[in-house]
């Protein structure tokens, strides 16, 4: 952490974008932290039928019906068992909220935009369009998310599809009345 | 006044500048069909000239001068110089429309001027100059209407006692006067009681008012505008002519007795006189404008609402009290308490429904200009019944019954309907009758659209139905049932697509919007006699009574509404089908199974129909059975979009928040049902 007096300086000289940061299967990444509304402890949740695998299911979020995501299952990451440490990130994009379930919260960092490289190619391990960038604290590299395109249903209607259609499990009689 | 910002008064303009033109609207369309009622004339009167000098006061002026020129035609229709044609009906009507688009673009911020609105202007002054040579050519012998700016004008005001009260300052309006031409006033002073009887507030002067120059009969109405109603107003041309001048003397000096247009060119205005109620009573609760997004609540609502909530407060603090010392002993108190406790709420939460309740009139208002456009334009000859206005539904139902309902109702003009010769020679009257009916049942409203026409041709639509491969043949289909083939996507019986209806977007939109809101939609006919489309609609979407089932260690919401039955099945009812597919013997009905848990996905739900419940569900007009392993009870539950936050998920309509704060899923029966006949269909 650097010293106050140089961050304020900083804070002066150019504008710093604050993000959140969260620790996923031993990675940092940070969330824009105007995208954020609230930081929660794991609860259960009501799964809903014919969605995707990573959406865990949905939460009363203070009488909201809000959808919660498990990130390491939307990253295609090994499953780990929740323990005190797993949070509930709650966010709002364009006016719809939706949570997404990491192994842990670490902390806030002001980014310089300037710092802010362009992403690498991850290979499969990581789809790098919902990145927008990497950034430098410490030792340590932070993967900055781009929350919208999470939220993208075009692509979870999409995983619908691909999903054992509603109508196989009815039950059709061959002639009824 | 300059300095206050009258853009806060804006939305409350046009909220009641909407209302206003409803009023016109609805009082044209009846001008249409009786003779000229005066009351009826005089109500169009007052909205449009409220609409002016409301638009006037806010800076609308291209509002106010298209209202402006309206009016002065309706003001010709009210003095009787101009007879009430279907032409000026139709071009007021005409009028309506352009000023609700001149509302809807200043409503946004865009310049109100509308290119239609010119033409229309055009017309009106056309249809002004042409009724007023009309005028002039019956009365041959008087002088013409048309103001011509050169004359004097001789202007008889006499205050009305509620003037001042009124905020209008005769000094100011003589002062405007004066700036006009040159003035001349003189006082009558002999309505002033004496000193002890006077009240300060009220005005007890006439004056004789004396104006020359080149001024225009509008310049003078402008100044007075405001006035109108708190006095008594005898504007007349100074007449050079002596007998004119004699006329309006007798009259200037007997003021206070009715003013009647005793001569053709003396223009009376005596607003006020009659009016017997006030416009806003014409139309009493909010616009029925769709987008917006207030609501105007009677008083009475709101004054329930605050009793409850006032009684709920009283239970809060009584419990309140038994909690702070509370011994086993009193366990009674507190039990009677929460009883209490749960009656207030369930009142508070009945009472705030009905907040959201409003009249279906709001729907229902638009179908007398709707039917006459389309019989006028159609040739057909179409009387409106409307039945249950005052019927109440929730407003977000209301808003989208809207168009289903126009739909219904063009479909019964446009197709339902025969030519006025066809139903002569069918023996019938001539005229048809569109009944539009509106009323309570059971838990549900319902919305009836009947017509006497022709009825469903059986023949067209199983023709139709096999063409598109609907059905096989329509041998052994009832008619009732053949009829049902219309809500199919894609069936539409239009020979040629009209203008009107036919285009394709036919009965199965109608459905599909109806059973978006939980409701429901069927047909009944008979050749000859005409058809009537049925359209049942929950009271409210907030809130339903629903059955909790247990389906593995998950729990759903079944709407009681859609319940028929719930059952345990034996084995010998049960018929399989192969893969898995059952279906079960339901007194006379084979009914298909649908097993929740495959649908949804549970684990460790029961799996045999005779280990767990059959419930017995209607949707759609058929029927279905949904295995659940058991029931775990009945619950209001208050839906919840799944849409806000995540997406539609089919087969479910929404999610409610159990009493423990966990959420519980409501199953959309309809939908399930549908699925599971469109396979059968198929």
């Amino acid at each position: 952490m650097k010293p106050m007096q140089a961050r304020v300086a900083n804070t002066q000289a150019k504008v710093l974008n604050q993000y959140l940061t969260f620790a996923l299967a031993g990675e940092d990444y940070g969330v824009d932290i105007l995208a954020v509304r609230e930081i929660r402890g794991w609860s259960r949740v009501t799964r809903i039928p014919q969605s995707p695998s990573f959406i865990l299911g949905v939460l009363n979020l203070r009488g909201a019906i809000v959808p919660i995501m498990d990130l390491r299952a939307r990253f295609n990451l090994p499953e780990q068992a929740r323990d005190e440490l797993t949070v509930t990130i709650i966010v709002a994009i364009a006016g719809r909220h939706f949570g997404m379930v990491v192994d842990a919260v670490s902390d806030v960092l002001d980014v310089d935009p300037e710092q802010v490289c362009a992403v690498p190619d991850f290979g499969p391990v990581v789809d790098t369009e919902y990145l927008s960038g990497l950034v430098p604290s410490g030792e340590r590299m932070v993967l900055l998310l781009q929350v919208d395109k999470l939220l993208r249903t075009e692509e979870w209607q999409q995983l619908d599809k691909a999903l054992p259609v509603l109508e196989h499990a009815v039950a059709v009689p061959e002639a009824t009345n | 006044m300059s300095q206050v910002d009258l853009r806060q008064f804006h939305q409350t303009f046009f909220d009641e500048s909407l209302e206003g033109l409803d009023a016109m609207e609805s009082a044209l369309l009846k001008l249409d069909s009786d003779a000229a009622d005066a009351e009826l004339v005089n109500t169009i009167f007052r909205a449009a000239h409220s609409i002016k000098g409301g638009s006037a006061t806010f800076g609308f002026q291209e509002i106010a001068a298209f209202t402006h020129v309206a009016e002065e035609l309706l003001d010709g229709v009210r003095s009787g110089k101009r007879a009430v044609t279907v032409d000026v009906v139709e071009l007021l009507l005409r009028c309506v429309d352009a000023l609700r688009s001149m509302f809807a673009r200043v409503r946004v911020g865009a310049a109100s001027a509308d290119p239609a609105s010119d033409g229309l202007l055009d017309e009106l002054r056309q249809h002004l100059s042409v009724g007023t040579a009309i005028a002039t050519s019956a009365q041959a012998t008087h002088t013409p209407l048309i103001d011509d700016a050169s004359s004097d004008w001789e202007i008889l005001f006499r205050a009305k006692p509620g003037l001042l009260r009124a905020g209008n300052d005769p000094l100011r309006m003589f002062r405007e006067l004066a700036q006009l031409g040159e003035l001349g006033v003189h006082a009558h002073v002999q309505g002033i009681p004496v000193l002890d009887q006077i009240d300060p507030e009220q005005c007890y002067l006439a004056w004789d008012l004396r104006l020359a120059g080149t001024v225009k009969r509008q310049q003078i109405d402008a100044v007075f505008e405001w006035a109108e109603g708190d006095c008594e107003l005898v504007i007349a041309r100074q007449a050079s002519a002596a007998p004119a001048a004699n006329a309006a003397r007798p009259l200037a000096a007997a003021a206070g007795t009715t003013i009647a247009s005793a001569s053709c060119d003396l223009v009376t205005t005596s607003p006020g006189a009659d009016k017997p109620t006030p416009l806003r009573h014409e139309n009493v609760t909010g616009s029925a404008v769709a987008e917006s997004g207030s609501i105007r609540v009677n008083i009475d609502k709101v004054d329930a609402l605050i009793n409850m909530v006032g009684e709920l407060v009283i239970t809060q603090s009584m419990l309140g009290q038994l909690g702070e010392h509370f011994e086993a002993s009193r366990l009674e108190a507190l039990r009677a308490g929460l009883n209490q406790l749960e009656r207030n709420t369930r009142e508070l939460q009945e009472s705030v429904m009905r907040i959201r309740m409003l009249p279906i009139s709001f729907v229902f208002q638009r179908f007398p200009r709707l039917v006459r456009d389309l019989s006028l334009k159609l040739g057909k000859q179409v009387n409106l019944e409307l039945h249950g206005e005052q019927t109440e539904l929730d407003k977000t139902v209301l808003e989208k019954i809207g168009d289903p309902l126009v739909h219904l109702v063009r479909n019964a003009v446009d197709h339902g309907f025969e030519t006025p010769e066809r139903r002569v020679a069918a023996g019938k009257n001539p005229t048809g009758t569109l009944r539009l009916d509106a009323f309570h049942q059971g838990g549900n409203i319902t919305v009836e659209v009947s017509d006497d026409g022709a009825g469903l041709n059986r023949d067209a639509i199983a023709r139709k139905a096999i063409e598109r491969g609907l059905i096989a043949s329509a041998d052994g289909l009832s008619d009732d049932e053949v009829a049902e083939l219309i809500f199919q996507p894609g069936f539409s019986t239009a020979e040629a697509t009209t203008d009107l209806s036919g285009r394709g977007v036919g009965m199965d939109v109608v459905r599909r919007n109806v059973n978006e809101l939980r409701g429901s939609v069927a047909v009944q006919t008979k050749a000859g006699s005409g058809s009537v489309f049925t359209i049942t609609l929950p009271l409210t979407l907030a809130i339903i009574d629903g059955l909790t089932a247990a389906v593995g260690n998950e729990s759903y919401i079944v709407p009681l509404v859609a319940v028929v039955e719930s059952l345990q099945i034996k084995r010998a009812q049960i018929t399989r089908l192969g893969a898995g597919r059952e279906v079960f013997r339901f007194r006379e009905e084979v009914l298909p199974i649908i097993p929740l848990h495959t649908v949804f996905g549970c684990r460790g739900a029961v799996s045999d129909p005779c280990d767990g419940i059959v419930i017995v569900v209607e949707g759609d007009g058929a029927r279905a059975g949904l295995l659940v392993d058991a029931l775990l009870g009945q619950q209001q539950a208050v839906i919840k979009s799944l849409e806000t936050h995540y997406q539609r998920v089919q087969g479910l309509s929404g999610a409610t928040i159990l009493g423990d704060g966990s959420i519980a899923l409501i199953v959309d029966v309809a939908g399930l049902v549908r699925l599971a006949h469109r396979k059968q269909a198929a």
